[in-house]
Formats: C-alpha cells, structure tokens, sequence
C-alpha cells in the first residue's frame, strides 16, 4: 500500500515554501545537434517553517548550491514556484525583489573572496545600509550592534580594519555580520565552515545557531559534512543528482538513516576511533551521475545494492512518509505504512 | 621488518620573511618503522606542510635554516647535498602524494605515461616496459585498464586521486607522504581512497606519514599520531591512547571541537588564535589558550617521555 505525503501543505508558520522547483541550465552539444540540459535542481519541494534550520547534505554536484542561489533570486528558476511568506518570488517585479532582497542574507563558503578587499569592515558594513537608504546615524547604530552579535568586539578595533588583516574566521563573522545587517527572516549559508580549520568551525557554527534562536531566524545550511549538522539544525534535508532523497528530523536521520545513499554517506564518515584503521568501510562504487542524463527511475540505482531491475530502473521512487517527518524517496519503502 | 626505519632528530626548518624569520619546524623528533602509519596533525599553519617537505626536501628558496638529523635505516640524509638526495632518495625511498594533487596532472599528457615517466627519467627504463608497470600500478589502485590512455579531464576527481597515488607508488618507495591526500574529494570518494590505502597499507611494508587537520579521519589510518602546534610537536602518542585519551591540554581541546556523529556530545571550540611563528614567546606556546596555565608555562616545557613511542610537552606531567 503507497502511502504518499501530498507535497506542501500550507503551513501557517511556513517561511518559505518551494514547490517542484527546477533549475536547468541549457548547454550546446555539437555542431548540428540540439541543446541539452543539466538539471541541476529538478523538482525540489519543501517548506521551512520560521525560527528552523535546516541542512541541505550533498556531495559536490548534487546541486545544494544552486538550490540555494535560486532560492536567493540570483538564478531564475526553469520551472515550479517559491513562496516566501506567501508571495510568490518567481513572479515579482524588480522593486518587490528589492524588498526581497532585504529579507534574505548570504553566508558564502570563501570569506576572504566575499568580501571586497579595498574596503574597510565599516564601509563594507555601510554598503547595503546605503543601498536601502538608512540614515547616517541609524547605520552607525546598526552597524555597532552587527559587530557586537557577531563578537568582532570592541568594534573600534575592527571598523578600520581590511579584510585581509582579518582571521579566516574572523572573516566569515564579518560575512556574516552583512548578511544580519538588515535584520532578514532567512539566511543562506553555503558551506560558511569548509575553508576553516575544525575549532574555528564549530565556533561559527555556534554563532549560527546564536543567532538563529535570538532572532527567530530561518537557516539553510548548505554543506556535505554530515557530522557538523547535528548540533546546528532541526533538519537535514539530503540531496543526490538535483533531488532531495530524503528529509528527517536531524536526530531521527542521522540514528535511523533510510536510504541507501544516506546510510552510506553516514557509513564514510569516521568519528575519531582507534579501530578504524582496521575497518574497511563499505561504500558505493561510482561517482555521481551525470546531471545531463541522469539515470532514469531513481537516480542512484546504478549505484545501489539494493535495486530491483524492473522497477528501480524505471520508474522515479515518490516521496514516502515511512515515519512522522521522516521522508524518503526509495522503493524500498513502498510498503510502509505510516 | 621491525626496529626503527625513520628517525627525525632537532628538525629545524626557518623561511626567511620580511617580518624575520618564520619557525615552520622548530625542534621536532620523531620516529616511524616499517609499515607503520603517523599521522601528523594540527591547525592550518602549525608547520605539518613545511615538516613534509623538509623530509623530502622540496623546499622553497626562501629557507633561513635547515638543520637537524632525518636517520632513514640509519643513514642521515640531512648529510647528503642536493644531487645525491635527489639521486637517490627524492621520489624513489619517500615520495609524496601532495596538498591539492587533483590539479598536479599535466592536462595534455596521457595518464598513463605520466605515471610511468618517473621511471623512464630516474631508473632509464625503456617506454613499453614502463606503461607495462604503470598498468600494474593502475590495478593495484583500482584503476580500469583502459584508463591508461585517457587524459586527466577524462577522469573523474576519485579516478584522478588513484592515478596521483599510483605515481607516488611506482618507484616502490619506502615512506610515503600524504599530504591532505582527500580533502578536495567527495564523502564517499573520500571513503573509497581511504579503502584503497588500508589495503595498500596491509599489502606492504611502505610507512605512511599522514597530514591532515582532520582527527576523525587520521584515524583511519595512523598507527601513531603527532600532534603539531606552532611549528612543534607536542604530543606523541599511539592510536588506542591518543583517540581515547590525548594528553596534551591542546590535544584535548582539538579532539573536542571534533563533531561527531555516534557520539552524544557538543563539540567546543578552542578560543584565542595560534601565536605568530615570528618570534613566538618563550615557553609553551600554547599557554595562552590553555585552562592549565601555571607560572612555570613561561618557561620552555620539557618533552615528558612516557613509554618509549609517547611523549607529552607540557609541564602538567614533569615531576
């Protein structure tokens, strides 16, 4: 018996809403043949719910970073719908995505590329307070407080700085106080951490989180390291070949993972342990597909142990509810029930 | 097969710098058999890049100081001058697979050929006879035959990573460096190389010095593990003691900002930043970010042996 979860429903306390949300970029194969397509978000649901975060867990081709550029308006969707607190963001006009805009901060991976090098951390900080006209005196107020949330005090000691004279870690709070500046509803950081050394990260993460709980903020959290999801979202959300494979409460995934993909990926990652080195571990032979022409059925199939010729192959899994909030799109599942 | 096979005494390694002279390896020892894997591992600019390429000598031309014992079966190489270590050692005793190797493929070179040249340069074995061995090296590292004349776009990130591996396998060294030898690479093909080494590991006699900032993954592979802060080493120790019990204060810390994913704890982060390898103060060099400091942490901390392959500096465990 199929028990398939309609895809959204309209959740009062949803922030953001995405409904079959693609992104395909056109490419140009020959001479005289036809153009083609990577589909590098194709047909992503969900809803995030204010004051949540949740972590979009891939490997390098996965498309999470395109998902998220897309839910910041800096790509245009091929198809499907984002709303964001009820509006639809696909259909707005350049002065609605101004406000927009506004509600939604950045949290790149490269904090030293992200921000200008010949500016200084106030002017850096000016910058968009400029653009949406703030008085002179509110900015120097907000851009204080910013600072102070993000810990790069005393201010004074940093306002002249440049940032090169700054940590790497120091550089992604500053990242991060531009992304808070104009108060938004919903952050989007794309790996904030990899370029860090591990005790700077778990630092960031923990700002994060701060800052997450303090203003009632709504974070994706973009990244392909499982094991730093777990203190720092309510949700994972994992994503193969330009689809979400499964969703769960973070707690719930990470103990009982369902797909094959994620109880693999949970397998590669080694916690500190002396015994390791005498574990082969068992992982999925291959690479990613091809977001050209990707597999058809489900697209981890040629990878799988677990695959049914006949079904698997052919026909794309739908999205199983096989427990409360627990999500997965895999045939395995058919059969369960909620 | 036993007794020690790499040993390194006093290892110091200075770059020249228009701050002054910058402390990469400032006073380090230790020692590696046959077969046995060390991880190395610390922050980013603690100096366990700059240790790797003093051991195998490929150093910038910006080196102040270069002084210390590298005993490798008991001849110290720290003896020979460049051509003879060229000659004889680079490459061919320790060879090295480094930091961001996925880019170190000449794009227009076949793979192939391009693990075979060493041979052809250094041992003067004829072309055939060296593809032949290649082919052997590409087996042994899970790499499909006909791989071997495609060039380095053709292949994926994983694929490219063997053949880089396969290189630094071919002049059948001794001691192999890997320097971050997957951080470019996916969860999964990071896994898959990881696999490819054990097995390496267990089919041979090779030593392996691992470098990476990562303490989870050191442990899938180091039999031994020193951990590197501003340019010294300050705790030696085994896989079973170090993973359940580090002993240095810094040891301690960095296994603790260590997020695990079975393990039901919060990592913490380490407050402060390193100290500068420009004049770092007397005394220990962590004192500043350590719950421990006493008044004696200002004074250099004495290398605490305890049992013949661990070692911990800090004054907490002088008597």
């Amino acid at each position: 018996m199929l028990v398939i979860r309609e895809v959204i429903e309209m959740d009062e306390d949803a922030l953001l809403v995405l409904k079959d949300l693609r992104k395909w970029y056109k490419i140009k194969k020959g001479m005289f043949g036809g153009t083609e397509f990577v589909r590098a978000v194709d047909g992503v649901s969900f809803s995030l719910r204010r004051g949540e975060a949740i972590s979009l867990v891939g490997e390098s081709g996965s498309g999470k970073t395109t998902l998220g550029r897309t839910i910041l308006g800096l790509e245009h969707p091929t198809g499907g719908k984002i709303f964001f607190e009820g509006r639809d963001i696909t259909e707005m006009k350049p002065k609605d995505m101004a406000w927009y805009r506004r509600q939604t901060g950045f949290v790149q991976q490269d904090p030293f590329g992200a921000l200008p090098p010949f500016m200084t951390v106030m002017r850096i900080l000016e910058e968009p307070l400029i653009i949406n006209k703030i008085e002179k005196k509110e900015r120097r107020e907000r851009i204080y407080k910013a600072l102070s949330e993000v810990r790069l005090t005393p201010v004074e000691d940093y306002l002249k700085k440049y940032p090169h004279m700054l940590s790497g870690g120091q550089q992604q709070r500053l990242v991060i106080a531009r992304a808070i500046i104009l108060n938004p509803k919903l952050i989007i950081a794309d790996e904030p951490v990899s370029m860090l050394d591990a005790s700077v990260r778990i630092e960031i993460l923990t700002l994060l989180r701060e800052l997450q709980r303090r203003h009632n903020l709504s974070i994706i959290y973009i990244t392909h390291d499982l094991s730093t999801t777990r203190y720092f979202s309510e949700w994972i959300y994992v994503m193969y070949a330009g689809k979400i494979i499964e969703k769960g409460l973070t707690g719930e995934l990470l103990k009982n993972p369902l797909h094959p993909y994620t109880k693999s990926l949970l397998q590669a990652i080694p916690d500190p342990d002396a015994k390791n080195r005498f574990v082969i571990r068992e992982i999925p032979p291959g690479e990613p597909p091809s977001l050209v022409n990707p597999p058809s059925g489900c697209r981890f199939h040629p990878r799988c142990i677990y695959a049914k010729r006949g079904l698997c192959n052919v026909k794309e899994p739908p999205e199983f509810e096989v427990e409360k909030d627990h999500l997965v799109s895999c045939w395995l599942y058919a059969d369960s029930e909620e | 097969m036993s007794g020690v096979f790499l040993e390194v005494k006093d290892l110091y390694m200075y770059y020249r710098t228009t701050m002054g002279s910058l402390k990469a390896v400032d006073g380090v020892s230790f020692s590696l058999d046959r077969g046995e894997t060390l991880a190395l591992i610390g922050e980013s600019g603690c100096g366990k890049s700059s240790l790797a390429k003093s051991l195998i000598r490929l150093l910038p031309r910006n080196v102040e100081v270069f002084r210390g014992h590298i005993y490798l079966d008991g001849e110290d190489l720290m003896e020979m001058d460049e051509d003879q270590f060229r000659r004889t050692v680079q490459w061919q005793r320790i060879s090295m697979v480094a930091q961001a190797a996925l880019n170190s493929l000449n794009p227009v070179i076949r793979v192939g050929e391009q693990v075979a040249e060493p041979l052809i340069v250094h041992k003067g074995i004829s072309k055939e006879e060296a593809l032949k061995k290649a082919r052997e090296a590409f087996s042994l590292v899970g790499i499909p035959d006909a791989f071997i004349d495609r060039y380095p776009f053709e292949l994926s990130g994983g694929m490219r990573q063997r053949a880089i591996i396969a290189m630094a396998l071919i002049m059948n060294p001794e001691i192999i460096i890997l320097d971050e030898p997957t951080s470019a690479l996916d969860v999964l093909t990071q896994a898959n190389i990881m696999n490819l080494l054990k097995k390496i590991k267990a089919e041979s006699s090779i030593s392996f010095i691992l470098i990476t900032h990562d303490v989870g993954l050191s442990s899938e592979l180091a039999d031994k593990i020193a951990v590197m802060y501003a340019g010294q080493i300050v705790e030696l120790n085994d896989a079973e003691g170090f993973y359940s019990s580090p002993l240095h204060p810094y040891s301690q810390k960095l296994m603790a900002s260590v997020p695990t994913l079975r393990m039901d704890r919060t990592p913490e982060y380490i407050p402060g930043s390193p100290i500068s390898l420009i004049n770092p103060p007397e005394g220990c060099r962590f004192a500043d970010r350590c719950q421990h400091k006493m008044p004696v942490c200002s004074k250099d901390p004495p290398l605490v042996h305890l049992g013949e392959e661990r070692f911990v500096k800090c004054w907490l465990y002088a008597k």
